[in-house]
């Protein structure tokens, strides 16, 4: 039953979450008042006894290097096994960038090679889930699966953003669409896999040599048939960060939800992060908070509302936040408004300015930048 | 620094009698501190932001869980291959029928005299898990070196009225000492030893090992300074002007930890270049409710707030429920406070259970019966891992330790000044 990980954790989602990309991987987006998105996955692994990881990063990674800089928050210092980030490398052979998910694999082939772990288990960065792996690992035995993709029913969710499987009453995946214009289902995969380890390295070395370069397109859709790939189904919380400004917006209010926060908070197995050993939060003689995720080291002077707050985040005297999202160390002066806004790290509001955005339309400011 | 010039030697054996119930079960170092931290995360986050990277924690009372919070030292950077921080447990020796605890400050370095010789440094740094200051060791390491003392003795200059409490240095201009007195009656000096020492090792070894055959409970304040001043060592006072507190009774360790909560506090733990590290677990976020109401306190990672907290501090994971008032109280860590209970001026340590609509805090304000001495200023006290039933009163300078049901509470009150203990143990 034992498995190797790897997390792709290098998405170029740029497009999708504009500024707050502009010089972090998706993976490495703040997440629920003191996470990175990418703890998520990671702890999974932990928690799921999956000892040795990858994790396979390319677009503006150092940030996710610096949160990954000591493995040991997660459990992985380890001698044998623990953490390992891959980036992009020039060799005498080639030097590509990665050319898509599965070139990313195949240009660290060895990691696999070298591993003597029966199943790999794989993994996306961006998403928000607690997921024990070794529950798919026996699923994917009992049905004697060559792979097992997990999947979740979608509702209220914009479902042309995903992939879309049609299943037999097996629950083997027939039909396999990424992002349809017309949805046949509501059933999306939540991208991650199980595969058993010496079966990747080959289809690995099949497809990579031949131009074909992604998961999705080149081994799940074009081997639906030949192999026997199943569907796992999750039913518990799932959300993705990297997918859209309003989707990072609501994975974060989702942490004021008493329910989906306790799960990662108080439930075991715990949700690991570097740890930051800020004081506690101070709340000043006319703080108001209401309904508020805070982290570590904060201070609270004004009203803070239906809010997530990072570490060190200072609020001045007479001022409102509301509906909004502060990253770490951001600065609201006195006498100041933030509504339906979300602050990048270390943005400073000056005294008495207001920042307001739409409802469905928050106001997004770049990290360091002063209003 | 060079690496080993100067090792530290923590002495966190100290039972911290004074604190009542708060350490029947652990070591006062081991004692919660200012919502997330434990007493001895101040001089462990010292030693670390001084450059000392060697540390001997010496322990004897309850040690297990000052040993599991300092692990192999890894939330002080103190995980090292050179260095780093170790356990020194009293032991058997061979030799010696029988082991031998730590019975003096002195003797328990003596009993160390192997592990010091191993690290072979120039100087040793004698520090106690019991205060909550911020210092640069590194800086009176420069005035013991610039100096040419045998020892250093860090001072803080206390009112002359309070002198007659500590141990005094009487100093020449220079801050040399000549004359150590303990607790003097009239005293000539208001320079008071905070009981942190450097050492020049060679000198220390020397005197530990002639003291070790004239004192068995052999301490520095007591027998190893006076003789070394006697025999005309060079020993130098160096002053101290920021913020130290010893949190050694009920009452000065609340006051201590309430001063944290004013606008501006004295000791400032929001600071970038001198931070005070700490083992926690998981370091979730804490979440207020629409019905939370939080003002003047300070609290930690993974508390999630339905009720009231105004003035109060709370460590990580406390659960305050609907309707729920804290008010001038401190909370520890896990500890859930039903809806519709009241808590006023009192302690409450880790994992405790308070049920619904308690009083506690409440009454006149009478005297402890057993232990007068420790819960005497109002403060209620409740011991760790307690369960308190629902519905009942408790009274000021009350103790109650264990699972406590209403069977145990005469109509439903526990009157000022009176002790309930549900499991062994002392008050």
């Amino acid at each position: 039953m034992k498995a190797i990980g790897i997390i792709l954790a290098g998405g170029n989602n740029e497009m999708r979450l504009g500024d707050l990309t502009g010089l972090r991987a998706a993976s490495a987006m703040p997440v629920g008042s003191c996470y990175r998105a990418i703890d998520f996955p990671l702890s999974n692994m932990s928690n799921s006894a999956v000892n040795k990881v990858a994790v396979i990063t390319q677009y503006n990674s150092r940030s996710l290097h610096d949160h990954l800089s000591s493995s040991k928050w997660w459990d992985f210092g380890r001698k044998h096994g623990g953490l390992y980030v891959f980036t992009p490398y020039i060799s005498s052979e080639n030097s590509f960038w990665f050319r898509g998910t599965a070139d990313s694999i195949y240009q660290n082939i060895s990691f696999l090679e070298r591993s003597n772990e029966s199943y790999v288990v794989i993994a996306s960065g961006d998403s928000i889930y607690k997921m024990d792996y070794r529950k798919v690992i026996e699923y994917h035995k009992n049905k004697g699966a060559d792979i097992t993709v997990v999947c979740k029913e979608m509702y209220d969710r914009d479902l042309t953003k995903f992939g879309i499987m049609q299943l037999n009453s097996d629950g083997r995946i027939m039909e396999f669409e990424e992002k349809p214009i017309e949805p046949q289902t509501n059933i999306a995969s939540l991208g991650i896999y199980i595969i058993s380890r010496t079966l990747l390295i080959d289809l690995l070395n099949e497809i990579v040599p031949e131009g074909r370069f992604d998961i999705v397109k080149d081994i799940i859709i074009r081997f639906r048939r030949k192999l026997n790939i199943c569907a796992y189904k999750f039913d518990g919380y799932w959300s993705s960060v990297g997918s859209g400004i309003m989707e990072y917006y609501n994975t974060n209010m989702d942490f004021l939800k008493c329910d989906i926060r306790r799960k990662f908070t108080k439930d075991f197995p715990y949700t690991f992060t570097k740890p930051k050993d800020e004081p506690p939060v101070k709340y000043n003689e006319n703080a108001d908070v209401s309904n508020a995720a805070i982290g570590g080291g904060s201070i609270i002077n004004g009203k803070v509302e239906g809010s997530v707050l990072f570490r060190r985040v200072y609020v001045g005297e007479n001022t409102v936040v509301k509906n909004s999202i502060l990253m770490e160390g951001c600065y609201i002066g006195n006498n100041c408004v933030v509504e339906n806004a979300i602050l990048d790290k270390q943005v400073v509001v000056s005294d008495g300015r207001q920042v307001i955005g739409k409802e469905n339309e928050p106001a997004v400011f770049k990290k360091r930048s002063t209003v | 620094m060079s690496k080993n010039e100067m090792i530290a030697m923590l002495l966190a054996g100290g039972q911290g009698s004074r604190l009542g119930v708060l350490t029947n079960k652990i070591a006062k170092p081991a004692v919660a501190f200012g919502g997330m931290y434990r007493i001895i995360d101040f001089p462990l986050s010292n030693c670390v932001n001084s450059g000392v990277y060697n540390v001997g924690v010496l322990t004897q009372y309850q040690p297990l869980r000052l040993n599991k919070h300092i692990g192999i030292g890894i939330p002080w950077d103190l995980d090292r291959k050179n260095g780093g921080v170790t356990i020194l447990a009293p032991h058997v020796k061979a030799g010696v029928e029988s082991g031998e605890w730590f019975m003096g400050t002195a003797n328990a370095i003596y009993q160390n005299i192997e592990y010091i010789d191993a690290n072979d440094p120039e100087y040793v740094l004698v520090l106690s898990g019991d205060h909550i200051y911020k210092m640069d060791y590194s800086q009176m390491l420069d005035f013991h070196k610039k100096n040419n003392c045998a020892a250093t003795i860090a001072v803080l200059e206390v009112p002359f009225e309070e002198a007659c409490r500590f141990g005094i240095m009487n100093t020449r201009e220079d801050d040399k000492i000549y004359e150590f007195e303990e607790k003097p009656e009239n005293p000539k000096s208001n320079l008071a030893s905070m009981g942190i020492y450097i050492f020049t090792w060679s000198k220390l070894r020397e005197a530990l090992i002639k003291d070790s055959k004239i004192h068995s409970d052999s301490d520095f304040g007591m027998h190893i300074i006076p003789k070394m001043l006697e025999e005309g060592e060079n020993i130098y006072a160096w002053r101290f002007k920021d913020y130290w507190k010893d949190v050694g009774t009920v009452e000065s360790y609340w006051q201590a930890n309430m001063e944290l909560i004013k606008t501006l506090p004295s000791f400032n733990l929001y600071e970038d270049f001198w931070k005070i590290y700490t083992n926690t677990e998981t370091q979730p976020p804490q979440y207020i409710a629409p019905t939370g109401h939080v003002k003047k306190s300070i609290v930690s990672d993974g508390c999630e707030i339905y009720g009231e907290v105004i003035n109060s501090v709370l460590s990580p994971d406390v659960i305050i429920e609907e309707g729920a008032c804290v008010k001038d109280s401190i909370i520890m860590t896990g500890t859930v406070v039903k809806s519709g209970t009241v808590i006023d001026r009192c302690i409450i340590d880790e994992y405790c259970v308070v049920g619904k609509n308690v009083n506690m805090g409440f009454g006149d304000e009478i005297i402890n019966e057993c232990k007068p001495k420790i819960y005497n200023t109002g403060i209620t006290v409740i011991g760790e891992h307690s369960t308190v039933p629902d519905g009942v009163t408790i009274g000021k300078n009350c103790v109650v330790h264990g699972k406590t049901s209403a069977a145990d509470y005469n109509d439903s009150v526990l009157e000022s000044g009176k002790s309930l203990i549900r499991e062994e143990g002392e008050l």
